[in-house]
């Protein structure tokens, strides 16, 4: 008994013993162990974020040097806070506060202390940093902007936070990354890699050499230059015109879904969100509640397009054949819904296709309307006739581009009005304001520029997007390259794009037209409701244009929707037909028209709703 | 038989273990001091190159210690006693004092320490008393005395203070409970620890709650006819419940807070994890940083001189007590499981060893060895690895110091002369 007592004690010491250890080493053993080793630091060296050129390789971002202050707290000895608080240009307290958060995030990692200094300060402290232990200066490369423009396309980048570091292990404290726009979409391609040196420390943190002979470092790998689909010239000249104004202009080449300008109105020099002054800009950027410049109104704004859809509602009549380009219906300087008349400006008379496209009658679309919905039994089937048709025109949904935001938009389906008015207990007469691009459908002006590309093009559209080149070779992803169909075929489009073309020549546009390019579009001007004070209240006309020129080899599609523009030609014809203008023949030749649409602002209507008084809509003069 | 020499009688597997375990300590001592500063193996003012030289010294003293008679070891038991207690004595006078600890002898070249001689001296006496044709260890007499011979230099050294080392000399008493002494009294150690740390984990409340549901038990399930003897029961759980409340009063008022500490972190008896993250970053250091770094060495660790918390010295005294954290480093779960079966395979053969002796002096003494290896392999690794509080004793054979690879190696040897000579005695 006694005897076998010991060696029983023995082999159980041994297997307690080799059961702890398969636990420690087996069980919680973590193969990323270097990168939690604190007896490894790693010394990064920061590559340069790739440039951002335009389709035409003008230069749109660059970089520029930056020096931040960091700081290893637990490196830290006893110093001399207030000079050297001096010589970083900050107040104690924050000094204190900033190095207790540091504290917090981690005693043995660097976190950032005072970002992005200046070349100066960076000279003055250069000199007497190594009197600060545990204190060092990373240099890092900010964005450098060649435009005022396109912030909005570019987006911004700034520090990541700690939902970023959680999440990307790429990413340590204090770097930056993309945050909207190509910044964001793009990050991967134009950060680089950043490189790595291992080294091996002490308990003491002192450098003991290179870890494992430097196998494992890396250099860094410089980011990638991109080109994007916009023209800068165009777009500078686009958001020039939008002075004043708020909307959004999309411009998309047809025969590539390349998108030459994003415009949003009003907007803001990308430079702001650089450099120490970035959150004080944010804030009151962020802030401006009445002219929203964060918000993308050219992908983000989602209205009625108006009258340029029923240019959608023709073709979807002549595809389901419920009318021919000869079909007639008399305007009666409106139409009757029951008992109800509903006004139109078009002059009245008996329309067909043609003159209705180009005088926008209400009547007649109407009735275009009413014989789609005709043709079938039941509204249901109607109904998912025609909104598979208009689905296909890339509006209801994200149309998939590479441009980070945006909304989707919406088609109404019968499942909305079943549960508006009840299982079959609506027809046509109770949604025909979609018949005229009111009502339920809405658009982003992305969705509408697009839109007029797939009929510049006759029945298709390439998916819109925004990269261009990457390292100078053009993009090859077949979701961009290869055309998107739409159901309507390619025969029906040639009346309706008459149909366009005559509203410059005899239409509602003929007041925009240019010398020397033809140009088929629409105009549009939709109603507007707003609520104050919870009351409901109409403001002036929202005013909207698409058009595509040339006609017959369509260079450029584009849409502008102006809000409180009042009619379609007003603002947003004439500021499309400046656009055109000046990205076909690279200058503008009616200089009055062009004066008139810089320096003229809507400020006066959107102060409106916001003066607490009674006001006017829709007036007249301008 | 008596005409063969000693080298065909030598248990050879034995030596063989033994060789394996102070070239693999070394190469690890190597390891954990090595810079690329200094390559060379044979500099003495390097560690391992000390080391080394001690190495060499002990494989002299096997040479000594096999050529001696055998008969000389049991003959001299007493005057190697009492030289060691002097020893112990004469620290408190000459001792030279190192890293707060008053354990050795300033010798010029090399630091004596006689805590390491008097363990040998000890094994030898106790084994000598116990086989004395006079001695009855069912005599309490004897008894006491027997714990006397641990008491006295396991006494010398506490105030050094160096209480893991103390600690080592209460193992010897495993010789007597082989000797016979009753095995209740290793029931009431046991029990004695038992409740000390389930009043530390649970409270007094519970222990009684538990005492009581056991007495329960054992009304209920006795056979009829078993008559209670209701009085030391009885009073046996008074003294249980008596020595449940004087652990709290000892542990909050007797012991400092960093034994406290070493508790609480040992027992996981804070509750908070906040708090007990701190306790193991802080007091808990060593322990932290040394299962940290073993378990970076995964299954097959990082190889030889690869060890990144090894080479930044993140283990404190890592070449000596925490030395296996290097092993679970640089060879992972291989190399330390390998060194546990080296251990375990050792103390077997040894206790193998020590059952075929003819003589009492002789298995008496090998247990002994057996136990005084097992309890610093137990009690360091067990600590290395997390499962036992922070007790400073070195890794046998492993561990860097001069004194204690001498006298380990004499203490092994001893004892395998002892074998060796075992049929030339039994006559």
């Amino acid at each position: 008994m006694k005897r076998i007592l010991l060696s029983s004690i023995i082999i159980i010491i041994g297997i307690t013993f080799i059961s702890r250890l398969s636990y420690l080493q087996i069980f919680s053993f973590s193969p990323n162990e270097v990168l939690e080793d604190p007896a490894i630091t790693r010394i990064y060296d920061y590559p340069e974020r790739g440039y951002i050129y335009d389709r035409n390789g003008k230069l749109l971002v660059a970089n520029q040097p930056a020096y931040d202050v960091m700081v290893i707290p637990r490196e830290v000895r006893a110093l001399d806070t207030l000079e050297f608080c001096g010589l970083l240009g900050i107040e104690k307290e924050k000094f204190i506060k900033s190095l207790k958060k540091a504290r917090i995030y981690s005693t043995r990692l660097p976190s950032v202390l005072v970002p992005q200094l200046s070349k100066e300060d960076y000279a003055k402290l250069q000199e007497k940093m190594r009197h600060y232990q545990g204190f060092y200066i990373q240099k890092r490369s900010l964005r450098d902007y060649d435009t005022f423009s396109a912030a909005n396309v570019l987006g911004y980048i700034s520090e990541v936070n700690e939902r970023d570091l959680a999440k990307n292990p790429f990413y340590i404290q204090g770097e930056l990354t993309g945050r909207s726009g190509v910044e964001k979409q793009y990050e991967d391609i134009l950060r680089g890699r950043k490189g790595v040196q291992y080294i091996q420390k002490d308990r003491f943190n002192r450098d003991i050499g290179p870890y494992k002979d430097k196998i494992m470092d890396t250099l860094p790998e410089q980011g990638k230059e991109i080109s994007i689909t916009i023209d800068k010239d165009l777009q500078e000249y686009g958001e020039r015109l939008m002075n004043g104004k708020h909307g959004g202009i999309v411009a998309i080449e047809p025969s590539s879904g390349e998108i030459l300008s994003m415009i949003s109105g009003p907007t803001y020099n990308p430079a702001l969100l650089v450099g120490r002054e970035r959150s004080k800009n944010y804030s009151a950027l962020h802030y401006d509640t009445i002219a929203k410049p964060l918000f993308d109104r050219s992908i983000s704004f989602e209205k009625e397009p108006g009258s340029p859809f029923k240019t959608l509602n023709a073709l979807v009549a002549l595809q389901e054949g419920v009318i021919t380009p000869e079909t007639s219906i008399r305007c009666y300087n409106g139409f009757y819904i029951g008992r109800k008349k509903r006004g139109c400006h078009c002059g009245g008379g008996l329309r067909d296709l043609n003159s209705g496209i180009y005088h926008s009658c209400n009547a007649y679309f109407a009735g275009v309307f009413q014989k789609i919905f005709s043709k079938y039994p039941t509204s249901d089937e109607s109904m998912d006739a025609w909104e598979k048709h208009i689905r296909s025109f890339g509006l209801g949904g994200y149309l998939g581009s590479d441009i980070y935001t945006g909304r989707p938009g919406r088609v109404p389906n019968k499942e909305l009005y079943d549960k508006w008015y009840g299982d079959n207990r609506w027809s046509w007469s109770y949604i025909y304001s979609n018949a005229i691009g009111q009502g339920e459908i809405a658009v982003t002006p992305l969705q509408l520029a697009n839109m007029t590309a797939a009929i510049a093009n006759r029945g298709h559209f390439y998916i819109p997007h925004i990269l261009k080149k990457i390292e100078g070779e053009d993009i090859t992803d077949p979701k961009f390259t290869e055309p998107q169909h739409t159901t309507i075929d390619k025969k029906h489009f040639d009346p309706v794009v008459q149909g366009m073309a005559d509203v410059y020549t005899k239409g509602t546009a003929r007041w925009v037209q240019i010398p020397d390019i033809t140009i088929a579009g629409k105009t549009g001007t939709v109603e507007n409701f707003t609520k104050i004070d919870g009351v409901k209240t109409q403001l002036t006309d929202n005013s909207v244009f698409v058009a595509f020129a040339p006609v017959d080899n369509p260079k450029i599609a584009i849409a502008v929707y102006i809000e409180n523009g009042y009619y379609g030609s007003r603002y947003a014809g004439h500021i499309a037909s400046l656009m055109i203008e000046k990205y076909i023949k690279g200058f503008i030749t009616r200089k009055d028209l062009e004066k008139k649409m810089l320096d003229r602002t809507l400020e006066h209507e959107y102060a409106k709703p916001y003066s607490g008084k009674e006001f006017k809509i829709n007036e007249y003069v301008w | 038989m008596s005409g063969k020499s000693i080298l065909r009688r030598i248990d050879w597997l034995t030596v063989l273990f033994y060789l394996l375990l102070i070239t693999i300590g070394w190469v690890n001592i190597y390891s954990s001091t090595f810079t690329e500063a200094e390559p060379s193996i044979f500099n003495f003012g390097t560690l391992h190159g000390k080391q080394l030289f001690f190495i060499g010294v002990s494989l002299l003293a096997i040479i000594i210690v096999l050529a001696l008679e055998a008969s000389f070891y049991e003959r001299f038991a007493s005057v190697f006693y009492v030289i060691a207690m002097i020893l112990l004595l004469g620290l408190f006078v000459f001792g030279k004092t190192v890293a707060g600890a008053t354990s050795w002898y300033n010798l010029g070249f090399f630091n004596l320490q006689p805590t390491e001689l008097a363990k040998v001296a000890t094994a030898l006496a106790l084994a000598k008393y116990l086989s004395d044709i006079q001695t009855d260890i069912k005599r309490h007499k004897d008894q006491l005395y027997a714990f006397l011979i641990l008491l006295i230099p396991a006494l010398l050294i506490i105030p050094q203070p160096d209480p893991g080392s103390a600690l080592v000399f209460f193992s010897l008493a495993f010789v007597i409970f082989r000797e016979g002494l009753p095995l209740y009294y290793l029931g009431i150690v046991f029990i004695a620890i038992l409740v000390f740390v389930t009043t530390l984990m649970f409270g007094t409340i519970w222990v009684i709650i538990a005492l009581a549901l056991m007495v329960v038990l054992f009304f209920l399930f006795k056979k009829k006819r078993f008559r209670v003897p209701i009085m030391p029961l009885a009073s046996a759980l008074v003294v249980t419940i008596l020595f449940s409340l004087s652990v709290n009063f000892v542990f909050n008022n007797v012991f400092e807070q960093r034994h406290r500490d070493r508790f609480s972190l040992w027992l996981r008896l804070e509750k908070d994890p906040k708090k007990l993250e701190q306790i193991r970053k802080t007091i808990g250091y060593n322990t932290y940083q040394s299962e940290k770094a073993i378990e970076s060495g995964g299954l097959f660790g990082k190889g030889f001189l690869e060890g990144t918390r090894t080479k930044g010295d993140f283990v404190p005294e890592q070449h000596s007590d925490y030395i296996f954290t290097t092993v679970g480093e640089e060879w992972g779960f291989i190399g330390t499981t390998s060194v546990i079966l080296l251990f375990t395979l050792m103390l077997l053969r040894l206790v193998y060893l020590a059952e075929r002796q003819k003589t009492d002096f002789a298995r008496m003494y090998g247990y002994g060895v057996i136990s005084i290896l097992l309890i610093h392999y137990f009690i360091n690794i067990g600590m290395v690895i997390g499962l036992l509080p922070t007790i400073g004793i070195p890794l046998p054979l492993f561990s860097y110091g001069g004194s204690g690879m001498i006298f380990f190696t004499i203490l092994i040897f001893i004892f395998l002369k002892l074998d060796a000579n075992r049929l030339k005695e039994g006559v």
